[in-house]
């Protein structure tokens, strides 16, 4: 981007452009930009696709002040929110879930939701979820191979245990996975990101009737019952299904897939998780594979309700921030040697789940399916590798929530 | 150590659970959070900064 026209004063000549890429060879790694502005220019402007230049942040630190901080909007319904594609520009002009919202009205929304989600009951299904992960598995060694892990195990997975807590026919998930996929590409354009919400939200709206009709023990039922009660709007009640089951299944398969290249990249981590019975140990590791992967990359958006003063910096009312978490989980004021991946160290003070009061609703469930996912399957299947070149597998750059598209592996 | 929790910051992460789970729980219907325990032993002390620390609402805060 060069050429006149810039909107603002005197710094523009060295504004960069963002998202920022990551380096060729380097999969796993925050694009080398991040780590260098992290260094010299821990809070400076950066050029959106639409010409805007909000603020980036890039330190752990000043990433947690201000996720916490209540002068910081999650509303996108601000028109000094930040776009960071034109998908989600289209996308964030419809309606939002409450994740998209401020409180008093978020913290009401979420917890209509958060009962089912609560560290007991979500360790409530770890039974039913190590069934599941057996199951799957089983299905995998007595199925042909090579196979592809995405489509056979990691999508499954999620998909499987978020219907159940939902109350989705599983048999619906070719297409909400598609649909979730095509909302999450941050290429796809702005129409085809419009037209993917439509139909996830069209489809929660006639998931939600059924449920007023003939209600279930899930999420969706708790739900519907508030839309009976009036206390939440058809609309809101719908956007905050397709929510939970988007957010419920595309980020654990991410990290379930991405995870497992690491791994296997990385043989001596790898070892560690096969070879260890002890919980802790393996607890440990999922915290310190939510830090290094941080599936959900390429920044976070908020916008500035009063004048902050930050650092050396002041972010003004109305300003927009970019917060990349994968740069704050490789901040070595907080994790020491940050671009190693070391699943011994004690890294549960991560942001892979953000800070504040939007960190992340299925958090525990992840937590436990992603136990459940690292403690079985490379034990179950001890020879998994690479059915392919590691250079030729294909990631999810463009996406928000990064990953691989396939990973054809066999054993 | 006497702790202090303030309810309406909560957002029911469990994060504190998970630190110290004999210190801190959730309630049934919404998930957040109740204190078992305001004046907790001296041998919970690291747990219990851990859960102050990583509270996502900064709804726990600590008296010495």
């Amino acid at each position: 981007m060069s050429g006149a026209g810039h909107p603002i004063g005197e710094v523009v000549a060295d504004i960069p452009n963002f998202p920022m890429p990551r380096a060729a060879g380097c999969p796993f790694d925050p694009a080398p930009r991040l780590q260098q502005l992290q260094a010299e220019a821990p809070i400076t402007k950066v050029r959106l696709w639409d010409g805007s230049t909000p603020w980036l942040v890039t330190r752990y630190d000043d990433q947690r002040a201000l996720f916490a901080d209540p002068r910081i909007s999650a509303d996108s319904s601000n028109p000094h929110f930040p776009a960071l594609s034109p998908g989600l520009k289209e996308s964030q002009q419809q309606g939002q879930a409450f994740i998209r919202m401020d409180d008093p009205e978020h913290a009401r929304q979420r917890r209509m939701v958060t009962a089912r989600f609560t560290v007991r009951r979500v360790r409530e299904l770890r039974p039913a979820i190590q069934r599941i992960v057996d199951g799957l598995i089983d299905d995998m060694i007595a199925g042909p191979k090579p196979t592809d892990l995405v489509d056979t195990f990691a999508l499954a997975v999620p998909s499987l245990v978020i219907c159940e807590l939902l109350g989705v026919p599983y048999a619906d998930r070719a297409f909400f996975q598609r649909n979730a996929k095509q909302f999450s590409q941050q290429d796809t354009t702005g129409q085809r990101a419009v037209e993917a919400q439509r139909l996830l939200v069209n489809y929660m709206v006639q998931l939600i009737d059924e449920k007023c009709a003939n209600p279930g023990n899930d999420v969706m039922s708790d739900v519907a019952v508030r839309v009976r009660n009036g206390e939440l709007s058809s609309d809101d009640a719908a956007l905050m299904g397709m929510l939970l089951l988007v957010g419920g299944h595309e980020t654990t398969a991410n990290m379930i897939a991405l995870g497992t290249v690491a791994l296997l990249e990385h043989p001596d981590q790898l070892a560690i998780l096969r070879e260890t019975d002890d919980a802790t140990v393996i607890a440990g590791a999922v915290e310190e594979l939510l830090r290094y992967l941080t599936i959900l990359h390429n920044g976070l958006a908020r916008v500035a309700l009063a004048d902050i003063e930050i650092g050396d910096c002041v972010i003004r009312a109305g300003d927009g921030v970019i917060m990349p978490i994968e740069s704050a989980n490789r901040d070595a004021v907080a994790f020491p040697e940050p671009n190693r991946l070391n699943v011994l160290r004690p890294a549960r003070h991560h942001m892979a789940f953000v800070f504040g009061p939007h960190q992340c609703l299925g958090q525990n469930l992840a937590r436990v399916e992603l136990q459940v996912v690292y403690g079985t399957l490379y034990k179950r299947i001890p020879t998994l590798k690479l059915a392919t070149e590691s250079g030729q597998l294909s990631f999810k750059h463009d996406s928000l929530a990064y990953g691989v598209h396939e990973l054809p592996v066999t054993w | 150590m006497k702790i202090i929790v303030e309810n309406e910051k909560c957002i029911a992460a469990g994060q504190c659970v998970l630190s110290a789970p004999d210190v801190f729980d959730q309630n049934e219907e919404d998930g957040i959070v109740i204190l078992l325990a305001e004046n907790p032993s001296d041998d919970l002390t690291d747990n219990v900064e851990e859960a102050a620390a990583l509270c996502p609402g900064r709804a726990i805060r600590l008296e010495k």
